[in-house]
């Protein structure tokens, strides 16, 4: 997994923004990733124990980064799981992610919200003059 | 917001006026402080609903609306589908028909007396609450559509509940046009195993204590008396409903209506292939979350049955405020089959609306305000003015006045769980972080919210419920 990239949290009224830094498209979307375990649980918790993968399809890069949070949201719910790193390729309109991950333990895993889904909400995914891309979004809790 | 830019009709009636693309006036209702503290993107998101295509008298705001996903939280907004009007997945929310039900114990305070402990563990053994918890109920495909089919009224089929409960379920517990084949697998496996449980974030289970009486009249119609204990529940259609509005959001986006001023206003034409189809599910998400709340109410009393079984747990009132409702409103004298959505927002029918059961037609309907931990809920009316303000529509609870990210900065679990006890409310949690992002302190004055509702005219203060015991999602 990558590791040169960062994430942070931005406000929003009622729920919580992602947003993933990057030196590559992908490089963002993962970090995007890292950033919308820590609205689950402390990222840092989580250990890597099981690899799940996900394909995800959209007909712009945007829609293209809700697509892969809600697919990672969907693997939480139904696998009861937390990823804590994951790894993107795309192509075209199509990405194949790979999450890590494990079991939720509420406890150690200092959990505070489920993830219901990601949204258009401050969607944006770009290229900043520096280089650097950003792929954020808000996620309703 | 800036009020200087609003038309002001009354004390608690703020409009802005059609300019642009906007079809109707957007109105907000709201005393002059809630305004001030009001996210500037409540105007514009409101101001975009205005333009929607089949959009009726006016889009209109309650008093605790904040930002929300295309519509505000706190939207209201009637579309006919005669004139193109159109069903917005983010008008009615992820978390469809997430909702309120208040239980009457018939109990008052004293008889709580020495029994809070072991009741608040009772209870928080008995509801399965925050990530990642399950539930004990197991479906399968075919158990699931009936659950998707029938609702409530499912539910107390399966034993979950009396039959008495319906008549005090909006719709009587069960949304027709349900259509669980519009619901996707992905949907169905994620609800697999989480009927009967809480959620999280804002969800909660409180035990509460009937404070203050508004109004005399009303409360004896609800039978609520000072120092009552009454039990409120808080939540939605869990997974099946989250991914309902996840699918069918990115479907808008991509296939539904435009222009739209803003993408995450997708929406559908109702009469549409995709507007049909998305209603059939949302009122199969519907049923989900009447169903959930029957089967906790099912839970509650075997809680309250361990501790205290003189409990009589009778079923005051269940609100839905994440909708997108088929109503029949006046406009200019034409009666007409409206869809109203309500995101964030309740239904506030006034006395003598045919839709109530008698039981309750001569008060009203309850409209139940939900607090956060630590502060008072409501109980109000509705009344019959609210008809012509907001299509027969009130506020559903205190809002966000602070971003979960501001709210970890500035409390610590553990602590705000002691000075809540010091306070006599007993919190049951299993994420000290998750009662940091939901302190009473990150949130809008409810008691101003509901005597803004009041004044407004949308609903009138029943009863005040301050909590004794709260129960975290």
């Amino acid at each position: 997994m990558r590791d040169t990239g960062t994430w942070e949290h931005f406000s929003h009224g009622s729920d919580i923004g992602v947003r993933g830094f990057g030196r590559s498209v992908e490089e963002a979307f993962e970090q995007a990733a890292l950033a919308l375990t820590a609205v689950v649980a402390d990222v840092s918790t989580v250990r890597q124990n099981e690899t799940v993968e996900v394909l995800c399809d959209a007909p712009d890069v945007e829609l293209l980064l809700v697509s892969w949070l809600n697919a990672i949201i969907y693997e939480m719910a139904v696998r009861g799981m937390l990823f804590g790193a994951f790894r993107v390729e795309m192509e075209g309109s199509a990405l194949k992610g790979t999450l890590r991950g494990e079991k939720v333990d509420p406890p150690r895993h200092h959990v505070a919200v489920e993830a219901k889904g990601a949204t258009v909400t401050a969607l944006r995914v770009l290229r900043e003059a520096n280089g650097r891309w950003v792929a954020q979004c808000v996620v309703d809790v | 917001m800036n009020r200087e830019s609003l038309t002001r009709h009354s004390d608690y009636e703020w409009w802005i006026e059609p300019t642009g693309q906007m079809r109707v006036p957007a109105v907000i209702y709201a005393g002059e402080h809630l305004i001030d503290e009001m996210d500037e993107k409540v105007r514009e998101q409101i101001t975009n609903v205005a333009t929607l295509p089949g959009i009726q008298r006016a889009a209109y705001a309650m008093p605790d609306a904040h930002w929300g996903y295309g519509f505000p939280i706190g939207g209201v907004a009637a579309f006919d589908p005669k004139e193109g009007g159109v069903i917005s997945a983010g008008g009615v929310g992820f978390d469809i028909s997430c909702g309120v039900r208040a239980l009457h114990t018939m109990l008052t305070a004293d008889q709580l007396e020495g029994r809070k402990e072991e009741l608040a563990e009772s209870l928080f053994d008995s509801v399965p609450a925050g990530v990642g918890s399950r539930g004990a109920i197991r479906l399968n495909e075919h158990e699931m559509d009936e659950m998707l089919f029938g609702g409530a009224e499912w539910a107390i089929g399966r034993g979950y509940g009396r039959p008495e409960d319906l008549e005090r379920i909006e719709e009587n517990g069960c949304a027709s046009g349900a259509k669980a084949e519009c619901v996707s697998h992905e949907a169905k496996k994620r609800q697999a195993q989480e009927m009967g449980t809480l959620g999280s974030g804002n969800h909660y289970l409180e035990v509460q204590r009937v404070a203050e009486i508004f109004d005399a009249a009303s409360a004896a119609a609800f039978e609520l008396h000072l120092n009552d204990i009454v039990l409120s529940i808080h939540c939605g259609s869990r997974g099946l409903g989250h991914q309902v509005g996840t699918d069918y959001l990115k479907s808008m986006v991509i296939d539904g209506y435009k222009p739209i001023p803003d993408r995450e206003l997708a929406c559908a034409p109702i009469l549409s292939e995709l507007g049909q189809k998305y209603l059939g599910a949302m009122r199969a998400a519907t049923n989900c979350a009447l169903a959930n709340r029957q089967i906790i109410t099912h839970l509650v009393r075997g809680a309250f049955a361990q501790v205290i079984p003189s409990a009589a747990l009778t079923l005051l009132f269940d609100v839905s405020h994440n909708t997108c409702k088929i109503e029949r409103h006046s406009i200019d004298g034409d009666v007409r089959e409206l869809f109203v959505h309500r995101k964030g927002a309740t239904r506030s029918f006034g006395p003598g609306h045919p839709d109530l059961p008698a039981s309750l037609r001569a008060a009203g309907q309850p409209v139940l305000i939900g607090g956060t931990m630590g502060t008072e809920s409501y109980v109000l009316v509705g009344t019959g003015e609210c008809e012509r303000l907001a299509f027969s529509s009130a506020c559903h609870g205190a809002g966000r006045s602070m971003s979960r990210t501001q709210a970890t900065k500035h409390w610590h679990g553990r602590q705000l769980v002691d000075e809540l006890r010091e306070k006599g409310v007993l919190i049951r949690t299993r994420s000290y972080r998750g009662v940091a992002e939901e302190a009473p302190g990150a949130y809008k004055d409810v008691n101003a919210v509901a005597e803004a509702a009041e004044h407004a005219g949308l609903a009138r203060r029943v009863a005040r419920l301050v909590p004794l015991i709260c129960v975290k999602g």
